[in-house]
């Protein structure tokens, strides 16, 4: 008996003329690591986001670990809430708030958003930072770090907030093969906790070497659920 | 031999290049003669001010390119006399000084007090129309408020840079008074029926113009002082004035002169008094009931400086306090402009984007005027609120500009970012939105401040004595523009210069590194 904590049933997603995911089915288990492979607009950021409450899907179901999102409508304020709460995500270029500091991006959400105290969230934000390697760059501001520095921030400020359920978007874009070996590790680690993990990427080999399951997605549709 | 020859040659040599050189000019001078040569002698070009109106100055009603009045007659009275046509220059009555120095015209005719300014600066002519300075009251204070003295912690109006003006100044002193300069000499006697100001000294001659039009203020029958009315001119043109003067001397004793002000309803008994003592070589003082040793226009110009000093520092204060509150709730309002464009629905946004085009479209002047005098028979603001909200209001659209652009140029991702993490809508604005936004709209911003601090000179028309309008008191008074304008330029750089220099430090500061 697996333990689902995300099912994705018949998602129709189209914007103007244009369908871009068409019938998309996907169950994925706790503590799993999913990669989604495909070329350059096949959807695999539009199924992150779809996940993560920022695009309105037409038709089919989102269901992150009991929390349901139903095609054709705005998502109710209260659901959105709670599914911030179970989804994390990484975006393809960090997008890191720059006027803050490294710790002030990780302690921006649980303070302002989860109402944890400020000393609080500045000690676990710290101890997140110093898992990933980076808690020397604290308070350096986004602008300063390198791009696996950003990175691994981005990560850092994504799981402050403790959520089951991971997204990153093409987290090896920007890494060289060395930090690419690094990031895999640090998602094993993360897997380990018995978090999930659904990863778009272009990389063959991160896919093999790190993902415990290979979707292909192709014009909207996911083929193969190796 | 060849030695005493070779002068001769260099001489012929000379010649030879210089020759059709002096020729040309001989031709060119004879060619200017036959275009040039006969037009500018035979014109009188002189400079007024139609706003005066009736009965100086005005657009002839039927023909509003042709001006009439008592003063245009005397132009063409004292062109006449000079074997001249005359051609009329219209000029801000302010500014009439001005343009006879710089030559535009050979003199301004247009109700032009003679002071003892200027006989120091111009050459004035011989006063052809004397005039008394008359308090007016509303009809209700009529028995109450009858001369300078009674009006102690009262406002009186009058037009600023005029004889009535020093006289008030005198009385603010003296009395206690407080004094109110308009641009104009319609707006002081609106504003004393409605209640604004309680008196308005201005002369008789203004004074009974407007009760025919204004309803509902008395003119008190005692005289404050006594002036004249003269022609300027430049003091190049001095040889010019006295052959003027030999005209109006001429239409004095003929009866031409009173014609022309019969015709105007102006004529009255101390006309013919006037004319007698001029006639007779008496000198007539500048103004009678205004001791000239207190004008400046008799000190030396430090002196004079010295003296203005005090009063322009206290119009900086003004002009400081006013920009800075003006900018403040220009940038409340901005922000709010801002947010409900970028966040509000289709009907607010409409709207919004509407009273920013409104605002930028259509000049700061005419939206002074309209909240000052246009809505006073709505609601009567305090001439300084008035100013501070005109001056908010209008650049709270352009304030809204800087920060809606800054807030569109923070990345879409942040923002996403921001929202995947649980902050509310609320929150993604104000904690990671605008603080951002504000960084990018810092420099735009403290341009607009320096340039609202300038602008703030605007709000003098609606009687609001501010640093540039003092500066203009002043000059007028002293009958030149240089160490005013010196002054004056000083002050507002003491101003913009921190300013610019607390800005660029405030940048620096939230772009460096918190390292």
């Amino acid at each position: 008996m697996t333990d689902t904590v995300l099912d994705i049933t018949d998602l129709e997603l189209r914007r103007g003329p244009r369908t871009i995911l068409s019938g998309v089915r996907l169950q994925v288990s706790r503590g799993e690591i999913v990669a989604i492979m495909g070329p350059s607009g096949s959807g695999k950021t539009t199924i992150l986001r779809a996940v993560a409450g920022l695009e309105r899907f037409q038709s089919g179901q989102i269901d992150v670990d009991g929390v349901k999102l139903a095609g054709a409508a705005d998502i109710p304020k209260p659901t959105l809430r709670e599914l911030r709460r179970k989804v994390g995500m990484v975006f393809q270029f960090h997008c890191l708030f720059e006027h803050l500091s490294a710790i002030d991006n990780v302690c921006l959400a649980p303070v302002h958003a989860h109402g944890v105290a400020p000393a609080d969230a500045r000690a676990r934000g710290l101890e997140l930072l110093r898992t990933f390697g980076v808690d020397h760059r604290a308070t350096a501001l986004p602008r300063q770090l390198s791009g696996g520095e950003a990175q691994r921030v981005a990560i850092a400020r994504a799981l402050a907030v403790d959520p089951p359920v991971l997204l990153m978007d093409e987290p090896t874009a920007s890494l060289d093969p060395e930090r690419r070996a690094d990031l895999g590790a640090l998602l094993q680690g993360l897997q380990r906790q018995q978090r999930t993990l659904i990863v778009s990427t272009h990389d063959e080999d991160f896919a093999r070497d790190f993902a415990t399951r290979v979707l292909r997605m192709r014009d909207g549709v996911v083929h193969g659920q190796a | 031999m060849a030695q005493a020859l070779r002068p001769a040659v260099g001489l012929a040599v000379a010649l030879a290049f210089l020759g059709p050189l002096l020729l040309s000019a001989g031709v060119a001078r004879f060619a200017f003669n036959v275009v040039f040569a006969a037009e500018p002698p035979r014109v009188l070009r002189w400079a007024g001010d139609p706003e005066g109106g009736a009965p100086f100055v005005e657009a002839d009603p039927s023909r509003p390119e042709r001006v009439v009045g008592f003063d245009v007659e005397i132009a063409t009275l004292l062109a006449a006399g000079v074997g001249r046509a005359p051609e009329f220059l219209n000029i801000t009555f302010a500014s009439i000084d001005q343009s006879i120095l710089r030559g535009d015209a050979e003199i301004g005719l247009s109700g032009i007090e003679d002071t003892p300014a200027h006989r120091a600066a111009m050459a004035v002519t011989i006063p052809y129309y004397e005039f008394r300075e008359v308090l007016s009251v509303r009809d209700a204070d009529a028995s109450r408020f009858q001369s300078l003295a009674d009006l102690r912690g009262k406002t009186v109006g009058t037009l600023g840079g005029t004889i009535a003006y020093e006289i008030l100044l005198r009385a603010e002193r003296e009395h206690g008074v407080h004094v109110k300069s308009y641009d104009d000499d319609v707006h002081p006697y609106s504003e004393l029926v409605i209640g604004r100001v309680d008196a308005v000294l201005l002369d008789n001659v203004l004074a009974e113009r407007r009760h025919r039009t204004i309803p509902g203020f008395t003119i008190q029958p005692q005289t404050v002082a006594i002036g004249h009315y003269v022609g300027v001119l430049s003091p190049r043109n001095a040889p010019l004035r006295d052959r003027f003067n030999e005209v109006l001397l001429g239409a004095m004793r003929d009866g031409r002169l009173e014609r022309i002000l019969r015709t105007w309803s102006v004529w009255n008994d101390d006309q013919p008094a006037l004319h007698e003592r001029l006639l007779a070589g008496v000198p007539v003082p500048a103004v009678v009931g205004l001791d000239a040793a207190a004008s400046v226009a008799t000190m030396s110009g430090w002196d004079a400086a010295r003296r203005y000093f005090p009063s322009l520092l206290r119009a900086s204060v003004i002009t400081i306090v006013l920009s800075c509150l003006s900018m403040a709730l220009a940038v409340t309002i901005g922000v709010l402009i801002a947010t409900g464009r970028v966040y509000g629905g289709r009907i607010a946004r409409g709207a919004l984007t509407a009273y920013v085009e409104l605002i930028r479209g259509t000049p700061i002047l005419l939206q002074l005027f309209v909240l000052y005098y246009g809505l006073a028979s709505a609601i009567r603001l305090p001439a300084f609120v008035a100013a501070l909200l005109g001056l908010a209001l209008n650049y709270a659209a352009y304030e809204s500009e800087i920060y809606r652009s800054a807030l569109e140029a923070i990345p879409v991702g942040q923002l996403e970012a921001a929202r995947t993490l649980g902050l509310s809508e609320r929150q993604v604005l104000t904690l990671v939105r605008a603080p951002q936004a504000f960084r990018l709209a810092l420099a735009p911003m403290t341009n607009d401040f320096v340039a609202l601090l300038k602008d703030s000179s605007l709000v003098s028309v609606l009687t609001v004595l501010e640093l540039t309008k003092q500066t203009q008191i002043f000059a007028t008074n002293l009958g030149s523009w240089v160490i005013p304008g010196t002054l004056c330029a000083a002050l507002y750089l003491a101003m913009s210069l921190p300013l610019a220099a607390l800005a660029r430090r405030l940048e620096l500061r939230w772009r460096t590194v918190p390292q």
